[in-house]
Parts: structure tokens; sequence; C-alpha cells
């Protein structure tokens, strides 16, 4: 056997995911002929076990799983040499690489290419909507377009761009020299490409891509030809390296923060992905076990929603709408509590002045994730769910308002009085506080039963939706990447395109979704290809700007390649922050800090005459360190 | 020469001004708006009430949150020369968080009020009832109406009566009459009942017969909609319920009971 096929890497994947493909074959046919199923070889069949199957064998193949598989044979484990540790081309970048820095950049270049796809399929679809009637895709086109994008902006894109951004910066942040887990780190992020990839292909299989919607609703997703399946797989792909990145930054917060790095001297980043951690080990299972349901239906005949089977008494179909949203809603907190940990970040640094009301940003954090859990059926009111849920659920939809405020105005507070840097970041910080006030505020609109009746399933909720998504999260993760860019490229990026690109988002933003508002509540329903004469002008307006939208990205996108290749080199704290993961080069050495840092005070005491965050170069803290010296002598060590 | 970062009485008036003006021209705004599609039925004037209110609430608090960042970043903003300068370190002001707690509770407890009892309002039930079985399936819609002749019949468009309260009695008329209740079944997959003129949806589940009520108040044919996505024909899965004087009414319901297919 030739060395190459030995060895870790993209040649033994190639080799191993043919094996798997044998291995899904034969085992598909080996069972039907035991079954006595005809015909013995089913194509259907042996595309499912391969695209659960050949996943597994290619992470073997490119190394994945080598130290474990070396440790279990009882064979010498490459002992802690760290031989996978950094990055020193490019091509470290496409192996399986222990480096949480290493893996942060992974991460957030896997989930923008992603961004691309799934934006491609918007400016689709709304070419297809610029006007009433059939342009050039069809209905089931249509469908697979907008749930692809869905799919792929949600579970390839913003839940896992903020676990690459944290990956990057948390273990910085609290004195750590890396992850928990290095090698679990790895594998999360190589579980990723994995479900981009079958979401993406599954326009390649018979029938189409998954047409039913990110929300993939029973029994419209069981009865749907097999591109359904890349769905509902691809979805376990993403939910385990979400879960397994969530234990990983459990672990991390909790065991590995510096000595003093105290829960309440921690940044609010850290606080805001401990919560978002929380919210995914205890949802994501469900939205797992949703698509479980659909995949064995499908494949094995479960049965588990055909309310035609037994009478109508075996199957239940709102059973996968409550099993799906005890996910999908503490998914948008999953998609946003990052991002208020971004902006809490950027909104101190930028203003020079402590966080308001610390405390309360960090217990508002926990609030919503225990809120979080009790509000899932307000997606259900029309559903046929009991009415008497309705209510309830109406009321603690709403005092999810109360945290989220509580959040708004300390922000508010933070800015009150400092003395603001209006750069790229903080332009895209202030646009979030802006749109994602409006995105709240239909929040809590939806959140009224009676309102809500009416616009359920119309433009008004995709309004609502790109309002707290796109206004919201994706205006927290431009800013946090312009704002790290520098730590995590050791380059500084152009300020000119950055505000450039700022304003066209935040002005062809506006105009893309508002006008769905009032369309939506003029009774467009959502997810149509085709839609009657009377909202064609709006349709119209709407899809242009949202080409503008899309073109906004491309200023983004040249601005981060070339300033990477060609800015000017970044210094180690061009902001003057305080936080850890600026007080190393940038970009940091390969293990973070030359010594572990000690923690003396909070991370966001500007102003405060003599403050230390922290002590660098592991000298021992005087006992009042707090309020002698300057930490400026002790930053460059 | 006055200090710009120091936020003096009057500039705090100011901001109420600007804040105050700008929210009474969003709330204008907001209500001239001609957002909901014609109202024909009696659930839809307490819902588009609710809405107003809805309005009048938002607009300060988005007015609130504008006015302050932009404020802030006029006035507090870097100037050449403060490239070094830190803010003042206020770390919180516990009166001021318990006032922005405890607000926000108040409006949304309220609301909460007030949408429960639009919510009865719009669910009441009235004794004389007129039932109508919806069948959702790809991608059609079908309703079951018991005939004059007491057998039932079903009929792809939906015809209600509703007797006119002035002497118009064309399109647009104002009228009453008996309450629809809709029992919704779905034959296939999920689908959504949906009036928007009446602003009453239901989803139709498969397995489950699933109900909703209108009180038609006004003459005309309005769109009924699908409203959850239900495959490739979803966005052609449309009928009409026209609204009719009781006299247009029977006679269609006899012409329907005489014919010899259902």
């Amino acid at each position: 056997m030739p060395a190459q096929l030995k060895t870790a890497g993209w040649y033994r994947a190639a080799a191993f995911t043919l094996l798997g493909l044998a291995f899904s074959f034969s085992l598909t046919t080996l069972i039907r002929s035991l079954y006595g199923y005809t015909p013995l070889i089913d194509g259907a069949a042996i595309t499912i076990v391969s695209m659960i199957a050949v996943p597994f064998f290619f992470l073997v193949g490119l190394g994945a799983f080598d130290y474990w598989f070396y440790w279990a044979a009882g064979r010498p484990t490459r002992a802690e040499d760290h031989a996978s540790h950094g990055a020193h081309s490019w091509r470290d970048y496409f192996k399986v690489n222990t480096d949480h820095k290493v893996i942060g950049v992974q991460y957030v270049c896997t989930t923008f290419f992603f961004m691309f796809i799934g934006g491609l399929m918007a400016m689709m679809v709304r070419a297809e909507l610029a006007a009433p009637g059939s342009q050039f895709v069809d209905g089931q086109d249509y469908n697979s377009l907008f749930s692809v994008h869905a799919s792929l902006l949600i579970f390839l894109f913003i839940v896992p761009v903020f676990a690459g951004l944290a990956n990057y910066v948390l273990p910085l942040m609290i004195g750590a020299p890396d992850m928990a887990f290095p090698r679990l780190n790895a594998l999360s992020f190589w579980l990723l490409p994995i479900a981009g990839t079958l979401m993406t292909t599954s326009f390649l299989m018979p029938g189409g891509a998954f047409a039913s919607g990110w929300t993939a609703y029973a029994p419209l997703s069981t009865t749907q030809p097999l591109g359904q399946m890349c769905f509902s797989i691809g979805v376990q792909f993403a939910g385990a390296s979400s879960i397994a990145t969530a234990l990983n930054f459990l672990v991390t917060i909790i065991t590995m923060r510096a000595p003093g790095m105290s829960f309440w001297r921690m940044p609010l980043l850290v606080w805001a992905n401990f919560a978002t951690s929380l919210l995914v080990v205890i949802a994501t299972p469900f939205i797992a076990a949703s698509q479980f349901f659909v995949l064995l239906d499908v494949a094995l005949g479960f049965h588990f929603f055909d309310a035609t089977i037994g009478g109508g008494r075996q199957g239940n179909v709102v059973m996968y709408q409550h099993v799906f949203w005890f996910y999908s809603h503490p998914a948008v907190y999953i998609m946003m509590l990052p991002g208020f940990g971004i902006v809490s970040e950027i909104l101190s640094v930028k203003s020079r002045k402590p966080i308001f009301g610390y405390r309360m940003m960090a217990f508002s954090l926990l609030a919503i994730v225990v809120l979080g859990f009790t509000v899932w059926a307000h997606h259900m009111f029309v559903s046929g769910m009991q009415d008497w849920i309705r209510v309830p659920m109406m009321i603690t939809t709403a005092i999810i308002a109360v945290p989220t405020g509580i959040k708004i105005f300390s922000w508010l507070g933070t800015m009150w009085k400092g003395v603001i840097h209006l750069d790229t970041p903080m332009l895209f910080t202030l646009g979030f506080l802006t749109m994602f006030t409006l995105g709240g505020i239909s929040g809590v609109m939806l959140a009224m039963v009676p309102f809500d009746i009416h616009v359920s399933d119309t433009y008004f909720i995709v309004a609502h939706i790109h309002y707290v998504l796109f206004g919201g999260s994706l205006f927290t993760i431009f800013a946090g990447v312009y704002f790290w860019f520098p730590k995590m490229t050791g380059r500084m990026y152009n300020e000119k395109l950055g505000k450039i690109h700022f304003w066209a988002t935040l002005i062809f933003f506006n105009l893309t979704f508002a006008p769905m508002h009032v369309i939506g509540i003029q009774g467009m329903p959502r997810r149509v290809a085709d839609y009657a004469q009377q909202f064609a002008a709006w349709n119209l307006a709407i899809s242009i700007a949202s080409f503008f939208l899309g073109l906004s990205t491309l200023i983004f996108l040249y601005n981060m390649v070339n300033s990477w290749r060609n800015g000017p080199k970044a210094e180690s704290n061009p902001y003057r922050s305080l936080t850890l993961e600026w007080q190393v080069s940038s970009p940091p050495p390969i293990f973070n800090f030359d010594e572990i840092p000690t923690v003396v005070g909070g991370p966001y005491e500007y102003g405060v005459p003599g403050a230390v965050h922290a002590i660098m170069g592991g000298t021992k803290p005087e006992p009042v360190a707090a309020t002698v010296g300057s930490d400026t002598e002790s930053q460059e060590s | 020469m006055k200090n710009p970062r120091e936020v003096t009485r009057s500039d705090v008036i100011m901001m109420i001004g600007i804040g105050l003006i700008a929210s009474a021209v969003g709330i204008a705004l907001g209500l001239w708006i001609d957002w909901f599609p014609t109202a024909a039925a009696t659930q839809a004037a307490p819902i588009d009430t609710f809405y107003d209110v809805l309005i009048i609430i938002s607009v300060p608090v988005f007015v609130l949150v504008t006015t302050v960042v932009l404020f802030s970043v006029f006035r507090f903003r870097m100037r050449a020369g403060e490239e070094e300068l830190d803010g003042p370190p206020t770390h919180g002001n516990t009166r001021l968080e318990i006032i922005w707690t405890a607000i926000p509770s108040i409006i949304v407890t309220a609301l909460c009020v007030y949408g429960a009892s639009v919510l009865s309002e719009i669910d009441a039930a009235k004794a004389d009832q007129i039932q109508v079985t919806a069948y959702a399936q790809q991608f059609a819609w079908d309703f079951e109406y018991t005939g004059s002749n007491g057998k039932k019949f079903l009929t792809e468009q939906m015809y209600v009566p509703c007797k006119p309260t002035t002497a118009a009695t064309g399109d647009g008329a104002a009228c009453s009459g008996q309450q629809i209740k809709f029992d919704i079944k779905a034959v296939d997959v999920i689908h959504s009942f949906w009036i928007p003129s009446m602003r009453m949806k239901q989803d139709a589940v498969p397995g489950i017969t699933t109900h909703t009520k209108v009180n038609p108040n006004r003459i005309g044919s309005y769109p009924i909609v699908c409203a959850e996505l239900c495959g490739i024909g979803h966005s052609i899965m449309r009928s009409t319920i026209h609204v009719v004087t009781p006299a247009r009414y029977t006679a269609w319901l006899a012409a329907k009971s005489a014919a010899k297919t259902g």
C-alpha cells in the first residue's frame, strides 16, 4: 500500500470514502437479501445508508479518529507533541488540526463559504419573485431553493460561525492555552463540511433537493423525494458538531479559566457562550430526534407521523412540531446570545467605558436560557394544538422581551458619555442595536395570539426572522469578524471599505425586509412561488433591493481576502482593549500564552484609574493590585 | 467654551422633544399605512385595533433606542486629541436598572391581558351557526355543506349568507348574520385555512379535525389562501368565499342541493 494511503490525509480520505460506499452497498444488499426484499439492489436505500456511513469512513480516512484508534489498539499514541498544532501554510487549514485558533479560522471560512451559497439561493428566490407568475423555476425547485437557503444559513452559517469566532477568542479570553478537548474540537469542525455538502448536493438527488422548508413539517417531509434525507441526515451531523462544541465550551469555561478568572470576572462573550452552550446541549437533541423520526418514517416505515394508520390513532402530526420547536425556538437564542456577547465586547472597548450593569447582563443571559425553553408553542398558535396552551405561551414569550430589553438598555447605558470610536465594528454594533430592536418589537407583536393568527405563515414572519437573524445575528457576526480580524490574521482590514459595506448593508437590508411587513399583513403567504397581482409592485422593489444587498457582501469578501493578503500588519492591541486576547501578539503564539496570566480584576475597567484586568507573564499579583501600577509594562512579555 | 461631553438639562429636554416628535411622526405613519386587507368579518375590527395599539406602543420604544444611539454618536464621538481618553467609569445604576426592568414588564403584561381579551372576543361562539366542513388536499379546497334537502354536498367555492344592514346590497355593503363554523380536515399533508379579509387562520391537520369561526359582515368575494407549505402547488391552492345576501345564498343552496353530484 502506498504511504499516502497509510497516513492521514485527503488521499486516505478518498480511499476510505470509496470503502464506505462499498460497505453501504454490501450492508444494504445483504440485509435486503436476508429479508427477501425485491429489488435486491435498491438505489434509494443504498443512498440513505451511504449518507450515514460514508461520512464516518471519510473522517476516519482524514485522520479525525487516529489518536483514539491508536489508543484503543494499544499502539503507542503520539504523546502530546502538538504536531497537529498551529498552521504554517494554507494547507494546514485542510487537515485535522487541534489548535483552537486554526479551528476557529476553519470554522469562519467554511461557514462564510456556505453563507455565500445560501445567499446566492436567496438571490434566485428573489429573482423568481420579482414578478407574479413563473419566471424560471417551477414549484418544486422554488421550494427547494428557499428550503436549502434557510437550512444552510441556519445550520451551516449562523450557528457554527458563532462557534468558530468563540473557538478562536474564548480560550484566549479566559487565559487558556486551548480548548479542553482539542481532538473533539477538530472532529466537531470536520462534521460541518459534511453537513454542508449533504445539504448543498441534495440538488443532485433524483426528485431534486429537499423542499419542505427548513422546518420539514411531517407528513409533507415524510412523503418527499430522496433529497429530503439530505436534510434529515445533514442536520444530524451539524447537530452533533454543535453539541460536541457546546460541551467543549462548557468544560473549557468551567475548568480552564486562568487563576483569578472568577465567573464574575469573565468577559460577557464568555458568559454568552456559556449560556448558548447550555441551550445547545439541552435543546439540540430534540431536532436530532425530530429528524430521526422523519428518517425512520421514510426509510423504515415507522409511521410516527402517518395519521392514516391505525384509524388515525397511531401517527401524530402535531407531535412533530412540538419536538421540532422545542429545539428550534431555543435555537433562535443559540443564534443570538453569542452575538450579544460580541456586542458587549465591542461596545465597551469602543465606548471606552465599563459595561453598564455587568451582573444584570450575565443574569439576563441566564434568564433567556431558562425562559427560552418555555415558549416553543408560540410557533404553533394555529397548528391545531390544544387551545389552552396559547395564552400561557403568549405570556412567556412576551416576558422574554424583559431580559432582552435589559440588555438593550444596558448597552445604551454603556455608550452614554463614553468616548465613541465609530469604526466598522462599532457601526455594525450600533446597526445591530437599532435593527434588533425592530426585530424584537415585531417579536412581541407576534407573541400576541390574535395578531399572530392573522400573520402566521406570512411575509410578516419572513420580515421578522430576517430582522432578528440578519439585522440581529449577521450584523453582530460582521461586527465580530471585523473586530477580531487583526487578531486572527495579524493584518488590519480596510476601514473605508468596511464603512461602505456597513452603510450598503444597513440601507439595502431595510429596503429588502421592511416592506415584507406590509405585504405580509396585507395577505401574502410565505413560501409561495407565485402571488396575487396586488403584491407585484412591492415584490419587484424588494427583489431589486435584495440584489444590491447581495452585492454589498462582495465588498466584505473583497475586503477580507485582500486585507488578509496585503493589509498592514496589526499591532497586538490596536484597540487598547483590556481583555486577554489582546494582550498577546497578533496572531497569538501557538500556545497562546508563554505563561498563564493571573487575573486580578474585571474585564471592562476602562476609565478606572489604575485598574488591571490581568497580570501577564505569571508574576504574582500584589494584594491590592487593582489600585497600584499600570498594566502597560507587563503587557508585552 | 462648553464641553461637548457634558449633558445639560437643555440637552435632555431637546432629546425628549425630538423623541416625542419622532414618535408622533412614526405613530402617524404607522396608523396611516393601510396595513390590513379589506375587513369582511367582525373578527377583523378588534384585531386591527389591537394592531394600532401595538404600533402606538412600539414606535416610542424604537425611537427611544435610536435617539439615544444617535445622540451618543453625535455628542460623545471621539474627537481629535481624544485618542487616549477613556469615558467615566460608570458601572451601573440600580435605580435605572429597576426602572427599565419594571416598565417593560408592565407593558408586556398589559399587552398580554389585552391580547387574551381580544382572543376570547374573536373566538366567541354565536348560537346561530352554519357549519361547513373544509377539506384540504394537494392543492385544492373542498367545502361540505348540508343542503336544503338535508343531504351533504361538496363545493369548491364557498357561499355564505349575510343580511345587509343598510339599503345597499352590492359588494361592500355592510351586513350581519350567522356565524360560520368551520370544521377543517386535511386529506394528505398539513395545509392552513386562511381568509385574510376575515383575519382567521387555522391549520388543516391530517388525523384531527380543527376548528375556526368567522362572522362575515361585508358583502363581497374574498380569497381563501393556503398558508402552510404543502408541496409543489402550494402557491396555487386558492379558493374564494362569497359573502352574499340570504336570498342569493338560499338560491345557491337550493341549486346545489338539487344537483345530482356532490
